[in-house]
């Protein structure tokens, strides 16, 4: 089991190079530069300005002392952002991108394992239909749709919650974030756990149980061990994903998360910070993504002989 | 596999038998038509600007109707340098009495045609050596379905301009995507061993990349166009595809009418194009129609953030995102791009579904 966390950790330290050489190299080709700004500096300055941050040496320099400093842990400082390191900004804004990750993975979760159970146990009945129908409905809803009718109905029109902000992470701050990241979500799972469920539920094992008389809800716990394999193996990315933040959720309600730094840091060409939020985002992937598959070893013992 | 017909015919049973399906193929394709040939039926031009008429609400009044009147003849009765005494409507006329202090340049007449809202002026009386001007003026009778935008636009038809290009996205990107990854999937799967280990290594590598960030990070970098977006949402969206076929592959070169093409002598790439690429197409089909949808999510979600279409043309993430920007004034600005781009994603996603459990033996 260790052997196989070191060498799949082992095998993203390639990955990340690969993301590192990539990002910083596309980065560079892109025309523009962090110090363009609407009143042009003279070119002594602009000089000056390079060669503080040694963007003056030939690129591959650049990339090897980048490399060298990433090996040390730093991330470097931020182009854009005066006085702060990469490590600094990310340090801000994580914990903002991950309470609402965390909250709308848990969310999505309860009610999409919960709903797709519920419609796969009454397959065909007027429950499964409702909530397969609902399913591709809030697959369908983007985000950026939802988030503003979320805002007119409890924000302006019933005035329960406020429209935007983060206040130091006061819940009422966080409902709607958190709905609007969930929802598709919840549609996913439900979808997901219902056909695997179902498939499950199918198989000679569990018709065996049924046979023998074993309670029905002894049963369904037999049945979603094998039926949640799927399910894990989409929490991986789908966790990786929501906790390095939306940039559209945090763009719409105005939070200080990952995604918003993202943003802002790629319009100002900050060099450092784009890769620094990659660079987070790709690892977080990679662990997440092993976190998942450990997961699915533990549910299902014929998975851990061949990985 | 017993019944009537051949697998295709039982195919096309079970896919009849998928009401959802059919539904969603039939709003599909009227969406499809609808936008295709629905700009040129509204009378509207998509960028044709009603300055006199903006954020109008959706319905079917037709304008300019009392409330948009008025002003509108005001601001005309200013540039002809005029004050509007009375202003009646008789039927589709409108009896327009002007008066100035100076004599009224009938020259200055042309403004009315030339505001969108009314037809060519006739004097019908002169007072007080053209002092006193009594006009006779068709007034236009516009409809706006859907509303007017914060230019004065036709809603309808820029949602369905706007939906020409969200389709054609959806559409390209998942060719391009499925060009490729049909292709990878097929020569890795064919290949076998290293060469496929290899090539699947890379595409666990891609899987691991914060892909968004990366379209996002390109677009910015890169001034955002159509063709670099389409590129990006390709390269993002072909690695399921390789998966796909890929697995398939593995287990079609082991079958007989494969070994039999082999020892036949046929080149690996004949190989792949007439036995294998084509037995891989029903998975590929539903992966590509459930590909769809999402493609046109990404594109509208790099649209709302202004990275993906520009100005002037337009898809539903540029209109939703303009919507989202006038929704307390304007809530019907919103509504209906969004209602355009929900209603192509769910039959999107419902036909997809249909394929996938018609396409499943065990179910049905």
């Amino acid at each position: 089991m260790i052997g196989l966390v070191l060498r799949r950790l082992g095998q993203g330290v390639p990955t990340l190079l690969a993301v590192v050489a990539v990002s910083f190299f596309l980065m560079r080709l892109a025309p523009g530069g962090p110090f363009d700004l609407e009143r042009p500096l003279s070119p002594a300055a602009m000089e000056n300005l390079r060669k503080v941050y040694g963007l003056d040496r030939p690129l591959i320099v650049q990339f090897g002392s980048y490399l060298a400093s990433l090996i040390r842990g730093d991330l470097g400082p931020s182009f854009s952002f005066r006085d702060m390191t990469v490590a600094g900004l990310i340090g801000r804004g994580l914990p903002v991108s991950a309470t609402l990750g965390v909250l709308a993975l848990a969310v999505s979760c309860c009610l999409g394992i919960g709903l797709g159970c519920a419609a796969a146990l009454r397959r065909g009945g007027w429950i499964d239909r409702a909530i397969g129908l609902s399913a591709a409905l809030t697959l369908s809803l983007p985000s950026f749709v939802v988030a503003p009718l979320l805002q007119i109905a409890f924000g302006l029109t019933l005035r329960w919650l406020p429209l935007s902000g983060w206040e130091d992470g006061d819940p009422r701050h966080l409902v709607l974030p958190v709905a609007t990241l969930a929802l598709p979500q919840v549609g996913a799972l439900a979808r997901l756990t219902r056909a695997s469920l179902g498939e499950v539920l199918r198989t000679q094992p569990i018709r065996t149980m049924r046979a023998f008389g074993l309670p029905p809800g002894r049963v369904v716990r037999h049945a979603l061990r094998g039926a949640l394999l799927p399910v894990v193996a989409y929490l991986g990315p789908l966790a990786a994903a929501l906790l390095t933040g939306s940039v559209v959720v945090e763009t719409i309600f105005g939070l200080p998360g990952i995604g918003r730094y993202f943003v802002e840091g790629a319009l100002n060409r900050d060099y450092t910070l784009v890769m620094g939020v990659v660079l987070l985002v790709a690892a977080l992937v990679i662990v997440l993504n092993l976190a998942a598959d450990l997961a699915c070893a533990w549910l299902d013992p014929r998975l851990r002989t061949d990985a | 596999m017993s019944g009537q017909g051949g697998p295709g015919r039982q195919f096309l049973g079970r896919l009849v038998r998928e009401r959802g399906a059919i539904t969603a193929l039939v709003v599909l394709t009227l969406l499809a038509a609808a936008c295709l040939v629905g700009p040129a039926l509204t009378g509207h031009a998509p960028d044709r600007f009603y300055p006199d008429l903006r954020q109008l609400p959706a319905g079917l009044t037709p304008q300019p109707d009392a409330a948009h009147l008025t002003p509108a003849l005001n601001r005309i009765a200013f540039r002809m340098r005029a004050r509007v005494v009375a202003a009646d409507r008789v039927g589709d006329n409108l009896r327009l009495v002007l008066a100035a202090d100076q004599p009224i340049d009938r020259r200055s007449l042309v403004y009315l045609p030339r505001s969108d809202l009314f037809g060519p002026a006739v004097v019908a009386a002169n007072e007080d050596d053209g002092r006193r001007l009594t006009l006779e003026v068709a007034v236009k009778r516009l409809r706006f379905l859907l509303g007017t935008d914060i230019h004065g636009r036709d809603l309808l038809t820029r949602s369905l301009v706007a939906g020409r290009i969200s389709l054609a996205v959806g559409l390209t990107a998942t060719a391009v995507a499925l060009l490729i990854g049909v292709t990878y999937g097929a020569v890795a799967g064919f290949a076998g061993g290293a060469v496929d280990a290899a090539m699947m290594r890379v595409v666990d590598a891609l899987y691991a990349l914060p892909f968004v960030f990366f379209v996002i990070k390109l677009l910015v970098f890169f001034r955002a166009s159509l063709v670099l977006m389409l590129l990006a949402i390709a390269a993002v969206e072909w690695l399921d595809m390789a998966r796909i076929v890929r697995a398939q592959t593995l287990s079609l070169r082991e079958r007989d009418f494969v070994r039999a093409a082999r020892a036949l002598g046929l080149p690996a790439a004949g190989i792949i194009r007439r036995h294998v690429v084509p037995n891989t197409l029903g998975p590929v089909a539903v992966a590509a129609t459930l590909l769809v949808p999402r493609v046109i999510l990404l594109e509208s979600f790099l649209s709302f953030l202004g990275l993906g279409v520009q100005e002037p043309e337009t898809s539903w993430g540029v209109l939703i995102a303009e919507g989202a920007r006038a929704i307390e004034a304007a809530p019907h600005m919103l509504a209906a791009p969004a209602t355009f781009l929900i209603a192509t994603l769910v039959c999107l996603n419902l036909l997809g579904d249909g394929l996938t459990d018609a396409l499943d033996p065990r179910a049905g």
